[in-house]
């Protein structure tokens, strides 16, 4: 499956990842609004972080592993491996809010919502036209989307 | 190929995805004990406490054990296990022929021989048909005892107060949560749920419990002497493997049924998984029965995909429980109570009874070993990674680990490339 693989070597720590990933998860589909209003009233939040340590840099989100810590961990079933695009997807409905997932995911790729008891995690943009807002939005090419 | 898994928890389903991964067309025959599809066990409690509804409780779709080409025998139970002939018999009266079978019966609840232990009114809250009754009875009854301390019976007395019943907890252990917690976690969640009026008693436990004519439950007499009068107990001491039926076969079985690195039992194309097995350790290297939810799930789907000629060990067990007292969560990883004054273990700590925040850090031999975090859990998993990648921690590395968190530019660079960003594959270049 084609994967987003994220370059430190190149990352110039820009955080366009992170507003293009609540953009294309917000309601309005506009950055402005995603980031003034609806990140506040809905606690809309990035998918993808930005770690920095001194002029280092990298974006981080979900690995989509063959065999992830999360869906194991899963007490609720909300975190499942879809075995046909290979997503580990998640089914907000589903989840109660454990963080069994956010302790048995090693790469810290799953974040607590900031209003609601559920998780935060990327779904790859797996309905948006041109896949991943991230890499799409990337300014130096330091996301790819490919296989590996 | 016929795989025959005998039981329906998350092992199961775990094994069902593993052999999936590399066998599409086996048979799979699923024996299930309980009368429903396979549900998240721990979400009982949440059911209870009326958070969910019943159609939340199944782990998996509707359509899965069809789509997985799975037959479920749901209400069967396996009676015995021929390893000779290849067969399990059932107390329906058939007999399955496997070429490979998996045993993954759970745990049982250990009931301790306390007078008037047996009859109406007692209930281990380990299975949905308890909770159920617990719900119905939750409007007619005004007072229950928990005896045990653990993340079980604190979550039955947490939803039972949420069903407006009053709970006091006993506990023989000088506080709760004494498994994975240390004293100062167990604290922090001890005082959350007195907070809340859930009456919470250390260092005591019931010695008797006693019985009206009607053979109803009374009350319970505690071994300090105290009379607490209730209409149900909840009897939460722990679970013991229940591996009758693999002893019974003449499966090889100590504390749990004995498995190697491929999950295999001492029976030829034999399996077991899950709370019954007992399996290797990640961090000790022993064979220990770890009863979490995870190792059940990672226990099944190695056996799954073994048992489909995969050949690829487990990894091995990782103790880890990830858990909310009344909205303060705690996730708990690794080795956390090393044996007092073992020079070979350094334990960093940081407590904030105000915020209600603790973080205690165990390595040794320059590795994080294990991991406390009560209150902001929200480096959980990031932690988790230190021991799960055996990842060596000196000096400079290991004191911003303590002084600043863990961050991925701490692990080793090979360890960082091949995970976030490896070669491509010739034929994708």
């Amino acid at each position: 499956m084609k994967r987003v693989y994220p370059n430190k070597d190149v990352c110039i720590g820009c955080h366009i990842c992170e507003l293009a990933c609540i953009t294309a998860h917000s309601q309005s589909k506009d950055l402005i609004l995603a980031y003034t209003q609806e990140r506040g009233q809905t606690g809309l939040s990035s998918c993808k972080h930005v770690h920095e340590e001194g002029p280092v840099c990298v974006a981080l989100s979900c690995r989509h592993c063959d065999e992830p810590s999360c869906v194991a961990a899963c007490i609720s079933g909300a975190l499942q491996k879809d075995p046909e695009t290979g997503r580990t997807v998640y089914n907000r409905e589903k989840c109660v809010g454990c963080w069994s997932c956010l302790m048995a995911c090693p790469y810290g790729a799953i974040s607590r919502h900031p209003l609601e008891q559920k998780i935060v995690k990327c779904d790859l943009c797996y309905d948006r036209q041109g896949g991943p807002a991230c890499v799409a939005a990337c300014p130096n090419k330091a996301l790819k989307q490919e296989e590996r | 190929m016929t795989y025959v898994i005998i039981g329906n928890g998350v092992a199961s389903i775990g094994a069902i995805e593993g052999i999936r991964r590399y066998d599409a067309k086996g048979k799979i025959v699923v024996l299930a004990q309980e009368d429903t599809p396979a549900y998240g066990r721990p979400l009982i409690s949440y059911f209870l406490a009326g958070k969910i509804g019943p159609e939340r409780l199944p782990l998996r779709g509707d359509d899965y054990y069809v789509k997985n080409g799975v037959e479920l025998k749901l209400g069967t139970t396996a009676t015995a296990v021929d390893t000779a002939k290849k067969t399990v018999t059932t107390d329906k009266g058939d007999s399955i022929k496997y070429d490979r079978l998996l045993i993954c019966t759970g745990g049982v609840p250990f009931v301790p021989p306390i007078t008037g232990v047996k009859g109406p009114d007692i209930y281990s809250f380990t299975t949905l048909a308890h909770a159920k009754t617990l719900i119905e009875l939750s409007s007619k009854i005004k007072r229950a005892v928990v005896i045990g301390g653990g993340l079980i019976g604190l979550k039955a007395a947490e939803s039972l107060h949420d069903r407006g019943v009053s709970v006091t907890i006993v506990e023989l252990a000088p506080r709760i949560l004494s498994g994975g917690f240390d004293e100062k976690a167990g604290k922090l969640a001890g005082n959350r749920l007195k907070k809340v009026g859930i009456d919470v008693n250390c260092g005591v436990t019931a010695k008797e419990i006693q019985r009206g004519k009607d053979e109803h439950v009374k009350g319970v007499l505690l071994t300090d002497g105290r009379f607490l009068e209730c209409d149900v107990v909840v009897v939460a001491i722990g679970v013991v493997p229940n591996s009758a039926l693999a002893k019974e076969a003449g499966i090889k079985v100590e504390r749990g049924i004995f498995v190697d690195e491929k999950l295999a039992t001492s029976a030829k194309d034999v399996y077991a998984a899950g709370d019954v097995a007992q399996a290797i350790d990640m961090l000790s290297g022993e064979h220990r029965v770890v009863p979490i939810w995870p190792n059940a799930y990672n226990q099944g789907f190695a056996s799954g995909r073994n048992m489909a000629g995969a050949k690829q060990p487990y990894q091995g067990g990782l103790p880890m429980n990830s858990i909310s007292f009344y909205g303060l969560p705690t996730i708990s990883v690794g080795t956390v109570n090393p044996p007092e004054g073992d020079k070979n273990f350094e334990i960093h700590a940081q407590l904030d009874e105000e915020k209600e925040t603790y973080r205690k850090l165990v390595f040794r031999d320059g590795r994080l070993v294990g991991y406390v975090l009560v209150g902001d859990i929200d480096k959980g998993g990031m932690y988790t990674a230190f021991i799960k990648f055996a990842m060596p921690l000196a000096g400079e590395d290991k004191d911003k680990l303590i002084n600043a968190g863990p961050e991925v530019f701490l692990w080793p660079p090979e360890l960082f490339n091949e995970t976030w960003n490896p070669e491509p594959a010739a034929d994708a270049r």
